[in-house]
């Protein structure tokens, strides 16, 4: 189908789009790697009288080694984050993730902050930047805003954006030693959208207790969920079989699925989740502590 | 108003465009909601390109923007003013089919043909990023193509075919 006519705009700086987009306010999208808002545009679910495209905006497309975190440009592409060695290096579970989204040509295009703010419940970032406890920095007409991931998601399609705001980097600290994560995604067939998707990043201790877990749901909710409960199950437990059932357990009781006629019914979603809690906790378990592929 | 006016000076309902195809210059005033697809096949008139789904999910219409293989069904045209493209129409070269095409004819990595120009495209992308992929890289690589009528055996076939044709 063709999409709705529109003018569009091609800012050089953030400063410039930020501006255009606050004069232009509802009139107006953004669109990064397109990947997400062209197919709505054709279904005419988008009609933005503008199109401000970031992708000619300078310094938003980047991975960085900060200190203990690290920055990655809002328009990083998922190609990008899949390939990186900073990121195999330091946060794998993303180069993981990176590469069970959609497709190669869609990951040519599509980027973490596009992901991220379109705030679609069965896109694979939110789970896994939920599960490393990240932070996205805003930018808009006023002072940046940086806060929680948690905080950015209000709801489906709602991320926490005012009027001229958008997202701008995305912070990861990075975890510490003694650390493993996994992210697993039951899919229908090769590059779809995620049935059901789990993240767990877990840290331990010298004896094997949890230190830190992050536990994020994909496709469970009507946003990216944290499994807070099951999180909380192995804080300050030894991770084994027994807690393992527990979270996953848990982690199926908060998580809030619905029946979709495509993928499954909330019931056999939620079984899904306690699986894939379970298997992705095991995984992460055993590359924390020096095994698992 | 004026102020918003002002703004939009730069914003018209028809946009010029230039970008290299093929390593031929091209350029046209376009709408901005004309998709790189279109301005391909109707624009251009490289009909090479095919126009399936619609949606980004076949495959059909990949092409190479800039080093990297796009869905040109998800893009509009002006996004790519200044970029360069490489269609099914540049792979041969001198009346010589480029080795990817040859190893498809030969092991018959296709039946009514619709789906091929994207195959090969992103199998173009994939043996540039990896020349040397094991049948599993070489499915996973095409993961994003769809096609009704091989099975996809032969296709794979042809790709790890044209790989080893390409480092002769
Ligand atoms: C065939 C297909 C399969 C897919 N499968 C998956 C999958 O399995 N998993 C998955 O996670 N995704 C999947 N996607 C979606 C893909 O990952 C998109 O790239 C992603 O959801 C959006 O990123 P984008 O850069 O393309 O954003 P765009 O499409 O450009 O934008 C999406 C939305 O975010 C807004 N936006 C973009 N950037 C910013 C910013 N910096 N600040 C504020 N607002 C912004 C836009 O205005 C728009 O509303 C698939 C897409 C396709 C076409
Ligand atoms: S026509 Fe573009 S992906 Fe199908
Ligand atoms: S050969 Fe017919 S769709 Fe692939």
């Amino acid at each position: 189908m063709y999409v709705r006519s529109f003018q569009y705009l091609a800012p050089k700086t953030v400063k410039e789009a930020v501006t255009l987009l606050n004069k232009l306010g509802g009139e107006a999208k953004v669109i990064a790697g397109g990947q997400s808002l062209v197919p709505l545009m054709k279904l005419r679910l988008a009609t933005p009288s503008y199109l401000i495209d970031l992708n000619r905006v300078k310094g938003l497309d980047y991975i960085k080694d900060q200190k203990n975190r690290i920055l990655i440009g809002a328009l990083t592409r998922h190609a990008a984050i899949e390939n990186s060695d900073l990121i195999k290096e330091h946060v794998p579970i993303m180069a993981e993730a990176a590469s069970h989204i959609a497709d190669p040509q869609v990951r040519n295009l599509g980027t973490i902050g596009g992901s991220l703010a379109h705030c679609d419940p069965a896109g694979d970032w939110g789970a896994v930047v939920i599960a490393l406890n990240g932070e996205v920095k805003i930018t808009g007409p006023r002072k940046d805003r940086v806060m929680k991931i948690d905080d950015f998601f209000i709801d489906t399609y709602q991320p926490n954006l005012k009027k001229g705001e958008i997202l701008t980097e995305v912070r990861i600290p990075k975890p510490q030693p003694n650390s493993g994560g996994a992210y697993l995604k039951l899919e229908r067939r090769a590059g779809d959208f995620a049935t059901a998707g789990v993240a767990a990043q877990l840290t331990l201790d010298v004896d094997g207790v949890c230190r830190y877990a992050g536990i994020g749901l994909t496709a469970l909710g009507p946003t990216s969920l944290r499994a807070r409960k099951a999180e909380k199950t192995l804080l300050g437990r030894k991770v084994d079989d027994n807690s393992i059932e527990e979270a996953a357990e848990a982690a199926a009781e908060e998580s809030k699925p619905t029946d979709d006629p495509l993928r499954g019914s909330a019931e056999y979603k939620r079984a899904m989740a306690r699986v894939l809690t379970r298997r992705a906790l095991k995984l992460a378990l055993a590359r924390a502590t020096g095994g698992g592929a | 108003m004026a102020r918003k006016k002002q703004l939009l000076e730069t914003a018209e309902t028809y946009v010029s465009v230039s970008m290299k195809v093929n390593g031929v210059p091209c350029s046209a005033k376009i709408e901005p909601r004309t998709l790189l697809v279109h301005f391909l096949r109707d624009v251009l008139g490289l009909t090479g390109t095919h126009w399936g789904c619609d949606t980004g999910n076949c495959g059909a219409c990949t092409v190479i923007m800039n080093g990297k293989s796009v869905k040109s069904c998800n893009i509009f045209a002006v996004q790519a003013d200044g970029a360069e493209i490489i269609t099914i129409e540049g792979l041969a070269k001198d009346g010589q089919l480029h080795p990817i095409q040859e190893a498809f004819w030969e092991n018959h990595g296709l039946q009514c043909g619709f789906c091929t120009p994207g195959f090969i495209m992103q199998a173009y992308w994939l043996l540039q990023q990896n020349p040397n992929p094991t049948e599993e890289e070489v499915r996973r690589g095409i993961s994003g193509n769809i096609c009704r009528c091989t099975g996809y055996q032969n296709i794979v076939k042809a790709i790890l075919t044209a790989a080893e044709k390409m480092k002769r």
